[in-house]
């Protein structure tokens, strides 16, 4: 196991979220929680940790799913298999429980954090499509002049780029929270790779939307591995939106995809081909709420 | 530059146990190379193949991108902590009864993930088993074997709840 040179001069674990954001109020700590990326990027070298490591595993109140209000949240320390097994999210947003169930493998699943994954920001991220299609938002505080300030940030206007986000170094994702789905929303996910377990998608599809008489409203595309972000398919979502679900209007769908879709060649798959792939999910995920 | 070293408590297989360990040390070279507890394997070191999984606060994760930090307070098992006063735990009996160690290096990470699914679903079916162990690789590909051993324990269900009485 190669030792990495770091240099860590503080390892604080504390119980308080003002704790926690007063520690990262110089945005010189690095945030630790389920570690399943954090571990294999800094023993790569792929990231340097910096002055202070900042455990949020025990802050009191960053855990946990509250589903009872006409808003959803969910803490950003609650882990992957919490969301897996949570029988009020398979309620209210079986997407997410969906795309949770096909996460890596049990033992990542029982350490990873939803908050990480998002924070990590992967173009591959296999919770952020289904959270864009839900509407979710972020929480971020920091702590400034004495006190905790919290900013809602759109999860669509998250992600930079791949590992960047626009959270500052002096903030703390501390939710995602998103609006009780209306009654006739529906939601599909897809994801593809070579094995079900432990893999990082080829591309993925998520659509939500209203459903009525026929027709979609408030349509929401997302897509991953396509481009530098997860993303919201806008070209597909105007192409389906308030139209009659028929032949026709999946076609035109289909062929909208080509316009959100831009992906690259590189280890996982060609352009090429992930660029079909999303055709066939957008279709996939189509054809399934047309079934219905 | 060593990282800060910071005092911990945690039980592990049962006992307390405390020690100082950097920051940035992962919970399996703390148990390999600090306690001794050499059962745990280390393997692919990136949380791919499940060789080095253990039971924190009852559920299973890989050890190898743990920090060991974040044991404090918490209750470990290891593989070595699955032997009964009798011998073999039912788990690992069934292993050897199914022949399903081969070179053995991905055994004592299958073993706590299979305990831990059966310990969760006494009437765990074949099907969930194969999910259950999908962070679990064996690169003698001896996964049939392993799938009939765990079917077997499953058949009895002489799997306790907890990895440690």
């Amino acid at each position: 196991m190669s030792e990495t040179i770091e240099a860590i001069t503080t390892y604080l674990a504390p119980r308080r979220l003002d704790e926690a954001l007063q520690a990262m109020a110089d945005g010189e700590a690095t945030v630790l929680c389920g570690g399943t990326d954090l571990a294999p990027q800094t023993e790569s070298g792929a990231r340097q940790y910096k002055a202070r490591l900042l455990n949020i595993n025990r802050v009191e109140g960053l855990g946990g799913i509250a589903a009872d209000g006409g808003e959803i949240r969910i803490g950003a320390t609650t882990t992957v298999a919490e969301i897996r097994r949570s029988a009020a999210l398979a309620k209210i947003a079986p997407v997410l429980v969906e795309a949770a169930e096909h996460f890596a493998s049990e033992q990542i699943r029982n350490a990873a954090s939803l908050g990480g994954n998002l924070c990590n920001a992967s173009p591959a991220g296999d919770m952020s499509p289904p959270l864009l299609v839900l509407g979710a938002a972020v929480e971020l505080a920091c702590w400034r002049d004495g006190a905790a300030h919290t900013r809602r940030v759109p999860l669509e206007q998250f992600f930079v780029g791949p590992g960047k986000t626009v959270k500052l170094a002096q903030e703390l994702l501390t939710a995602v929270v998103f609006a009780r789905p209306a009654p006739g929303f529906v939601a599909r996910f897809r994801k593809s790779g070579p094995r079900p377990a432990l893999e990082i998608s080829t591309v993925s599809v998520a659509l939500g939307a209203r459903v009525a008489d026929g027709r979609l409203g408030d349509v929401r595309v997302a897509m991953g591995s396509v481009a530098p972000t997860p993303l919201r398919a806008r070209h597909v979502e105007a192409a389906l939106e308030g139209r009659p679900l028929d032949a026709a209007t999946v076609a035109a769908a289909v062929a909208a995809a080509a316009e959100d879709a831009k992906p690259i060649d590189d280890v996982r798959a060609s352009a090429w081909y992930r660029s079909h792939l999303v055709k066939v999910f957008v279709e996939e995920v189509l054809d399934d709420v047309r079934g219905n | 530059m060593m990282s800060v070293e910071t005092e911990i408590r945690f039980s592990l297989n049962g006992r307390p146990v405390s020690l100082k360990v950097p920051a940035t040390m992962k919970t399996l070279a703390m148990l390999r190379d600090r306690l001794g507890m050499t059962g745990t394997k280390y393997a692919c070191g990136e949380g791919e193949c499940g060789a080095c999984t253990i039971e924190i606060d009852g559920k299973t994760v890989n050890s190898c991108l743990m920090y060991a930090v974040d044991c404090d307070g918490r209750e470990v098992v290891t593989i070595e902590g699955l032997r009964t006063p009798e011998g073999l735990h039912p788990v690992q009996q069934a292993f050897v009864d199914h022949g399903a160690v081969q070179c053995g290096f991905c055994m004592p990470g299958m073993i706590m993930q299979s305990r831990n699914l059966l310990a969760n679903n006494p009437e765990l079916t074949r099907e969930q088993a194969q999910r259950g162990l999908e962070g679990n690789l064996c690169r003698c590909t001896g996964y049939t074997k392993v799938l009939d051993a765990v079917d077997a324990v499953a058949a009895t269900n002489t799997c306790g709840g907890r990895a440690n009485p």
